[in-house]
């Protein structure tokens, strides 16, 4: 490892070599090849600049509020300190995991168990399953401005979720891992890996909460592989403390004929950095980019994405819809890029902001790359307040200024809901969305 | 027994004046017809009464049994007990038709107070059997993509769940074919009770047929010229909106 520069501390804030050091004994039973990468990974973060103002990739953003410095890994928990709440979901199979270990871990169904489904924690995976999640944890790069933070949650990485879904096997219940940031400091990363082989079918829900209202700091990352045929339903719901601090990295691939649909609903956290990197590798697979975020307050969610175009007849169609009370600030910037030899390509990119507040600001940067030259790419942003007539219709039957325009919200909202096929996991959305506007 | 009192009213849009004093008297169980022309301030009377923001009052007051209404928001004033039925409904997509209502009657319960979901929809599904109305509509989204008769049921369903004292109707039968007007005259007449107040607002005599009002008024030029009772809206009828002109110019 590289000797510590002077500029050392700024660049690692908290997570310095001693604390990798630190982290590396709590892990050191894990397959080697694990472990180079993580110290690969310390290496890169350590040493990589953090964003800077030129930065086009970091356009927008508050950059001030990225310092790494007091964090701490968490205390132990156990399950009664989390006051963990269900979702109201029928779930096949359920994992919690607080401070970034595991609290407990309601094994999946028998028969899937014994048709080769694997849900289980990461750790757990990594020793049983080497190869199976070699191939997949952590394949796919972050090019999307967060090199740094991406290494940084590679490195610290302790455990998570690994779903695996032999070929043509169908779960219909929705599997529910729950990633909790206890106690005030903590730094938690969060990850889940999903690999639903060829015909496969499954519904993930990632729940991100934090336990109190204190300082926190969450760097968290999502991988999704869809081989041929498959179908994965992605939700993920983040509601960490308004004082955390959070990175989310999403990266899909979807193989032919596969179809990802991946909803991430945004509610937590003081500023909150989601990149989504979607790839498209061959002919018929398909990936819904999904996102609702309420931002109040002094929140600032920043979304960024990257809709890959790899193959000819492959389409993607990305909806992020933002609501902005109070002094809130949301960035989208999207890019959809098509491959020259990926004709008959059909993309669409589309953020749209509902501002419920003069101070608000929404921000959107869509973007497009083609060089293919019988596609069709579509994008598109919008920007507005309340419309007045429906907001006075809601009033004249009575209903008052802030519930119409909580109903306004959900009904914006709607289009993006009503693509979640299973009413219990649309409801508990609902429901999630709905205690964000009773702060 | 309620009074909505309209006194002197003047109304004004982008410092356009529009209704030009106006004075009105309903009491409960009565039914008063206002009609007139187009562009004679009809629909920016009853938005201006149901609180409309881009409606400025700039003279006269509206009472409501006695009490002044213009200092009170939308809200406040429908839960007083005014409605307005919209010649225009919004459509607001994603909302749906048994949300909006159960926020709209849990508005109207007292703080803490929960709403008994069971005898909501009870009373929901029994005034949409009423209106002819499948009960598939609660969970389409509020007058999106309903046809012109569709908004208007769901205006008199919204007016029947709501129970109001005074309802401002605003050119209910406009885009109306016969069908859907004698449903949604069916529905008012159901409505029709001591307790209610109706200002039916029309061009055409054609809905009075079927909702027959104990007053008919006529507007002109933003303010009531001449009152009567029903053999007046006949008699316009027969004679055009020239006739009160020209009376007007010999008065």
């Amino acid at each position: 490892m590289s000797a510590p520069a002077l500029t050392s501390a700024s660049l690692t804030g908290a997570f310095t070599p001693e604390a990798f050091a630190a982290h590396l004994k709590t892990v050191a039973h894990l397959p080697a090849w694990w472990l180079d990468r993580k110290q690969a990974a310390y290496d890169r973060f350590a040493t990589a600049p953090m964003p800077k103002r030129t930065d086009e990739s970091w356009r927008f953003a508050t950059l001030t509020g990225l310092q790494l410095d007091g964090y701490a890994r968490g205390g132990t928990v156990a399950l009664p300190q989390l006051g963990h709440a269900p979702v109201g979901i029928a779930k096949a199979g359920r994992i919690v995991l607080a401070n970034n270990r595991l609290v407990t871990h309601d094994a999946i169904a028998a028969d899937f168990a014994a048709r080769g489904v694997i849900f289980d924690t990461l750790q757990n995976a990594l020793r049983r399953h080497g190869d199976l999640v070699k191939s997949h944890l952590l394949a796919q790069p972050a090019p999307q401005g967060s090199e740094k933070f991406a290494a940084l949650h590679t490195a610290f990485l302790e455990d998570g979720a690994f779903l695996y879904v032999p070929r043509n096997v169908e779960i219909a219940d929705p599997l529910a891992v729950f990633h909790y940031a206890h106690g005030a400091h903590s730094a938690v990363f969060p990850h889940t890996l999903v690999v639903a082989e060829t015909g496969a079918r499954v519904t993930l829900v990632d729940l991100f909460r934090s336990t109190d209202a204190s300082r926190q700091f969450a760097c968290g990352q999502n991988d999704l592989f869809a081989s041929h045929g498959a179908e994965i339903t992605y939700v993920a719901a983040q509601t960490w403390s308004r004082d955390t601090l959070s990175f989310q990295f999403n990266s899909t691939v979807a193989r032919r004929d596969a179809r990802v649909l991946s909803l991430n609903l945004h509610l937590g956290g003081r500023q909150a950095r989601h990149e989504s990197y979607s790839q498209l590798q061959a002919p018929g697979a398909h990936t819904e980019m999904l996102a609702l975020t309420v931002a109040r307050g002094r929140q600032e969610f920043d979304q960024r994405t990257l809709q890959i175009h790899q193959a000819p007849h492959t389409s993607s169609n990305l909806l992020y819809k933002n609501a902005l009370l109070e002094q809130s600030k949301t960035i989208f910037s999207g890019l959809i890029v098509v491959d020259a030899d990926a004709q008959k390509t059909d993309a669409y990119q589309s953020n749209r902001n509902l501002l419920l507040s003069d101070e608000a600001e929404a921000n959107s940067l869509p973007g497009l790359e083609i060089q293919a030259n019988d596609v069709r790419c579509t994008h598109g942003a919008t920007s507005s307040p309340i419309d007045p007539e429906q907001e006075f219709y809601l009033q004249a039957r009575g209903i008052r200024k802030a519930e119409a325009d909580e109903l306004l919200t959900f009904g914006f909202f709607e289009e993006v809901l009503s693509k979640l096929t299973n009413d219990q996991l649309h409801d508990a959305l609902r429901e999630l969305i709905r205690t964000q506007f009773k702060q | 027994m309620s009074q909505l009192e309209i006194k002197d009213l003047h109304v004004s849009i982008d410092e356009k004046a529009i209704v030009n004093g106006l004075t009105l008297t309903v009491r409960s169980g009565e039914v008063h017809a206002i009609m007139g022309p187009n562009g004679t301030g009809k629909s920016t009377l009853a938005k201006a009464v149901a609180g409309h923001p881009s409606y400025t009052i700039t003279s006269g007051d509206v009472l409501l049994d006695g009490k002044s209404i213009l200092a009170m928001q939308p809200d406040e004033r429908a839960r007083a007990g005014l409605f307005l039925a919209f010649q225009y409904p919004s459509e607001i997509p994603g909302v749906s038709i048994a949300n909006f209502l159960r926020a709209a009657v849990q508005a109207r319960m007292g703080e803490g107070e929960e709403l008994d979901a069971t005898a909501y929809y009870k009373r929901l599904y029994s005034k949409m059997d009423m209106l002819k109305m499948d009960r598939k509509f609660t969970s389409r989204a509020i007058n999106d993509g309903f046809s012109g008769g569709e908004k208007k049921r769901c205006e008199i369903l919204q007016m029947a769940m709501l129970e109001p004292k005074f309802a401002l109707m605003d050119e209910t039968d406009s885009g109306l074919d016969i069908d859907a007007l004698r449903i949604v005259a069916d529905g008012v007449n159901a409505l029709r009770s001591t307790n209610l107040g109706v200002v039916m607002i029309t061009h055409y005599q054609r809905l009075l047929g079927y909702i027959v009002p104990d007053f008919v008024h006529v507007m002109w030029n933003g303010r009531i010229v001449k009152s009567g009772d029903k053999s007046l809206a006949l008699e316009l009828e027969a004679k055009g909106y020239d006739w009160v002109k020209k009376e007007l110019a010999h008065a």
